[in-house]
């Protein structure tokens, strides 16, 4: 797949630095402000199509079998499990207890065991769709005749 | 605020009948990414921030998959010619909607007017968040400390999902 | 009432796509049009007059806030459809490759 005019990458080089820092932002602030694990991980997953639409397979080096995006969404999934299972282990023994401590709103550090879902379902939300969007538009298959 | 909000739904309906009835298959396509911008606009007056942000990325990259779809294959217009199952399918559409408009005017009578909704769970979610989940944004916490289970229910499907695209393009499992 | 019942009319809409159109993108654009309007049937039923965004303000607590409950379930609902539609137009790509056409009458009569 060739890329885009000169234009088109000189722009995709200033912007797209800024944009998936903001989804990151996105990510981690999602206890304060508007947003979450869900938001932010689209935002993240529509930087990183940005680079790949404006640049073009055939640069970027893409081969035909990409297995490092699914060990990371397999392995953010399991963890998401994981920290739910961990409050059998605390306090009052139920499925998704909210065992750290809690400390006072509107701080960073607060909301006990939130920022880390947000995080982890940011990192497997923006994994799952660059992945449907290398094996639609970039990795086609061709027919077997 | 009903006038706003009874405007824009009256355009996406404009917008929605001109993407099903468009001779060229790229001008629909358009045409439907323009109906979920139009939701965007209808969530900021709904105050719903969260769901603006979302859905208004969403929108785009959904647009980007159609788009390509159209665009590999030879955009073929639709032909109009109207026989036999053609008729039949308009008759069956048309009572399918005629005995869903009875039932929704039957329930309708039991929905409160727009604005004055009175949802038994609402008090009970608003009053205690912020100190029992010690977030300050209520929805991350009613998503993922009050219904954490449906969100654990989400990350799995969208793991199926990514499975059954790449099996159905058959890009894993070959020899 | 007008906007509940606006809502009700774009969902027969895209009904009436899916049911009457021959070609298999527009079946597609259908199914994605009543997808959007039962998110906004959703928001419709938490909105409060006079009520602000869900988001405490510390400084502030006390005001009339917009129900959170039905939000949080259309936030998950809207990238589900995203993979949905994803998926659909997957079997779209493997079929035209297969039948080298879009029209669903056509790919009935050639059986493989």
């Amino acid at each position: 797949m060739k890329g885009m005019t000169i234009i088109v990458k000189k722009t995709t080089q200033l912007i797209s630095g800024m944009v998936f820092l903001y989804g990151i932002y996105v990510i981690i602030h999602g206890h304060l402000t508007p947003g979450g694990g869900f938001a932010g991980g689209v935002i993240v997953a529509g930087s990183l199509i940005l680079v790949t639409l404006a640049y073009g397979g055939d640069f970027l080096k893409l081969v035909k079998e990409e297995s490092g995006t699914t060990i990371v969404e397999s392995l953010a999934t399991i963890m998401v499990i994981l920290i739910a299972t961990a409050g059998l282990l605390f306090g009052t023994h139920i499925f998704f207890n909210n065992f750290l401590p809690k400390g006072i709103v509107g701080h960073l550090v607060s909301a006990g065991v939130l920022p880390l879902y947000n995080i982890f379902v940011g990192t497997e939300v923006a994994s799952s769709i660059f992945i449907i969007f290398l094996s639609l538009i970039i990795f086609k298959e061709e027919s077997p005749q | 605020m009903e006038i706003a909000l009874s405007i824009i739904t009256g355009l996406m309906i404009l917008g929605a009948l001109y993407a099903i009835h468009a001779k060229d298959l790229l001008s629909s396509v358009i045409a439907c990414g323009i109906v979920g911008y139009s939701l965007v606009i209808c969530f900021l007056l709904l105050k719903a921030p969260d769901l603006a942000i979302v859905q208004i990325v969403v929108d785009t990259i959904t647009l980007i998959i159609m788009v390509a779809v159209v665009l590999d294959s030879s955009r073929e217009e639709q032909f109009s010619k109207l026989d036999t199952n053609g008729y039949i399918s308009a008759v069956t559409a048309m009572v399918i909607i005629v005995v869903l408009l009875y039932f929704f005017a039957v329930s309708i009578q039991n929905l409160d007017v727009l604005g004055k909704s009175t949802l038994r769970m609402a008090e009970h979610y608003i009053e205690g968040a912020a100190q029992k989940t010690g977030s300050a944004n209520l929805v991350t916490g009613v998503v993922f400390d009050f219904r954490g289970y449906d969100t654990m229910g989400e990350a799995v499907v969208l793991v199926t999902a990514v499975l059954g695209v790449l099996t159905i393009l058959r890009l894993k499992g070959k020899k | 009432m007008i906007p509940y019942i606006m809502c009700f009319i774009l969902f027969l809409v895209g009904l009436y796509g899916v049911i009457t159109r021959r070609n298999l993108v527009k079946i597609a654009v259908s199914l994605s049009i009543m997808e959007i309007s039962t998110f906004l049937f959703f928001a419709l039923i938490g909105y409060i007059d006079g009520g602000v965004a869900p988001i405490v303000d510390p400084a502030d607590p006390v005001k009339t806030y917009v129900d959170p409950l039905p939000q949080a379930l259309v936030l998950t609902a809207i990238v589900i459809g995203l993979a949905t539609t994803a998926m659909l137009m997957a079997v779209i790509i493997r079929l035209y490759r297969k039948y080298g056409t879009f029209d669903i009458r056509e790919i009935k009569n050639l059986r493989g």
